[in-house]
């Protein structure tokens, strides 16, 4: 825990997905007493202005998280009038972590650049 | 382009299109003078006095993008003092400035301060604003049009005459941020709004158009363009002279289409690639410190009579010496 709490203060820092991924799944599981086969948190990666990658495949309680390596700010906005998840503005290295709870597409883009998109399907 | 006999205005030997075509605009700013309705340039650097005969100079500036803070563009602040500087030193003040959009990079309140301060700070009479995507996204533009807004209708629209030129500002930005296309979009109610607003304007009445995206579509993978702009267009055509002035590439292009012409200016913060010449928009990298001064450069255009050319002009901050390349033919 304490090694993902140094992590998270660190958010600046750009750390190996795959070491990302296995720390998370451990504590993951280390705090909800789970098997170590949970659903491990994604990572999409915002870079030259498009996400990367453009559509992940996840499984209900799975979290995405966007990492915005631009010089510019970007968003990561769920389409339509009310959102199911909006970062708001994510300046360089900034990220924001959202947790698909519920089976469904969900459709998003940046609000700075709307012609940049992506899907998040959770099945 | 067409026989420039038809659009014949004057009888000083240049026509109504040539002298369009004569506007010049400056990298950090613009200076445009208006002569018995037809505006004509002034270039920033060798010669900064507006012409004798100019009925009034209006400068653009754009882009500022205060709060930006990355490499060499990390002096944002004074780029676009550099730039106020530049307006200031004109033998006659500027009539009026008009920023057309991305005043601020993240719409923090410290960065409109500091956009309202160095504003401020220019010899004019009166600034005008519309609002880039950077001042609207983070709140659908409420601190914008708290401080920028006075005035204003719907999502911060506008209109003005001065001196016989009517002047419209639209908003194309503040659609953007709901997703629905992938380019700047003024919508129903702008263009209600504007289609009335013009109607009861003589045809040889000068227009001027300014707002943020580019009303033309520069490149669509980018987003750099207006998806309902020939709607705007539409309720201009009847006009002799229309000059539409945008920022967001910033970099510099022209075109002219009928009687509008079409601008962007640079910015004066950071320099963007040219369409398509890059994998994304953002700001051109590894630029050499001791190169700054020269993307932020100004740029004058001169209509030659004989040959129906155009000549435009680069000069630089940094160096000064002119690069010349011909288009518009």
């Amino acid at each position: 825990v304490g090694i993902v709490m140094h992590l998270s203060k660190e958010h600046a820092m750009k750390f190996n997905i795959l070491f990302f991924v296995a720390i998370a799944s451990m504590a993951a599981a280390v705090w909800a007493g789970t098997p170590a086969t949970a659903p491990s948190d994604v990572k999409v990666a915002i870079e030259n202005f498009s996400y990367e990658p453009k559509t992940v495949t996840i499984s209900a309680g799975t979290s995405v998280t966007w990492v915005n390596s631009d010089d510019v700010p970007h968003t990561a906005t769920g389409a339509g009038d009310q959102p199911a998840f909006d970062s708001g503005a994510l300046d360089t290295d900034e990220k924001f972590t959202f947790t698909f709870s519920r089976p469904g597409t969900y459709a998003y883009y940046c609000k700075v650049h709307p012609h940049m998109t992506g899907v998040v399907i959770v099945k | 382009m067409s026989d420039p006999a038809e659009n014949t205005g004057s009888h000083d030997g240049v026509d109504r299109r040539g002298f369009l075509k004569c506007m010049a605009w400056a990298g950090a700013g613009l200076v445009w003078a208006s002569k018995g309705g037809v505006l004509r340039s002034i270039a920033f650097g060798a010669d900064m006095s507006a012409p004798a005969d100019a009925d009034f100079t209006f400068a653009q500036v754009s882009d500022s993008h205060i709060g930006f803070n990355k490499g060499v563009y990390s002096d944002v602040a004074g780029t676009f003092q550099l730039a106020v500087s530049r307006i200031n030193s004109l033998s006659k003040p500027p009539s009026l400035v008009l920023h057309t959009g991305d005043l601020t990079h993240l719409s923090k309140p410290a960065e409109f301060d500091t956009v309202d301060q160095i504003m401020k700070s220019i010899r004019t009479e009166r600034s005008f604003y519309v609002p880039g995507e950077h001042d609207y996204f983070v709140d659908n533009g409420s601190r914008y049009l708290e401080r920028f807004g006075k005035g204003t209708k719907g999502l911060g629209w506008q209109s003005f005459d001065y001196r016989g030129v009517h002047f419209v500002g639209l908003v194309n930005v503040a659609n953007l941020s709901n997703g629905k296309t992938g380019l700047g979009e003024l919508g129903d109610e702008q263009l209600e709004w504007m289609e009335k607003d013009v109607s009861s304007l003589a045809s040889s009445t000068p227009v001027v158009v300014f707002a943020h995206v580019p009303l033309w579509t520069v490149y669509e993978k980018w987003g750099w363009g207006t998806i309902d702009a020939a709607r705007a267009l539409g309720n201009l055509k009847r006009f002799g002279s229309v000059t539409v002035l945008n920022g967001h590439i910033h970099q510099i292009l022209q075109k002219i289409e009928g009687n509008v012409t079409f601008h962007t200016a640079r910015s004066t913060a950071f320099p963007q690639p040219e369409p398509g010449t890059a994998e994304s928009p953002g700001p051109i990298k590894n630029l050499a410190a001791e190169k700054l001064k020269s993307v932020l450069g100004l740029t004058r255009v001169d209509y030659r009579e004989h040959g129906g050319t155009l000549a435009v002009t680069d000069s630089t901050l940094a160096d000064g010496l002119p690069a010349t390349r011909e288009s518009g033919q």
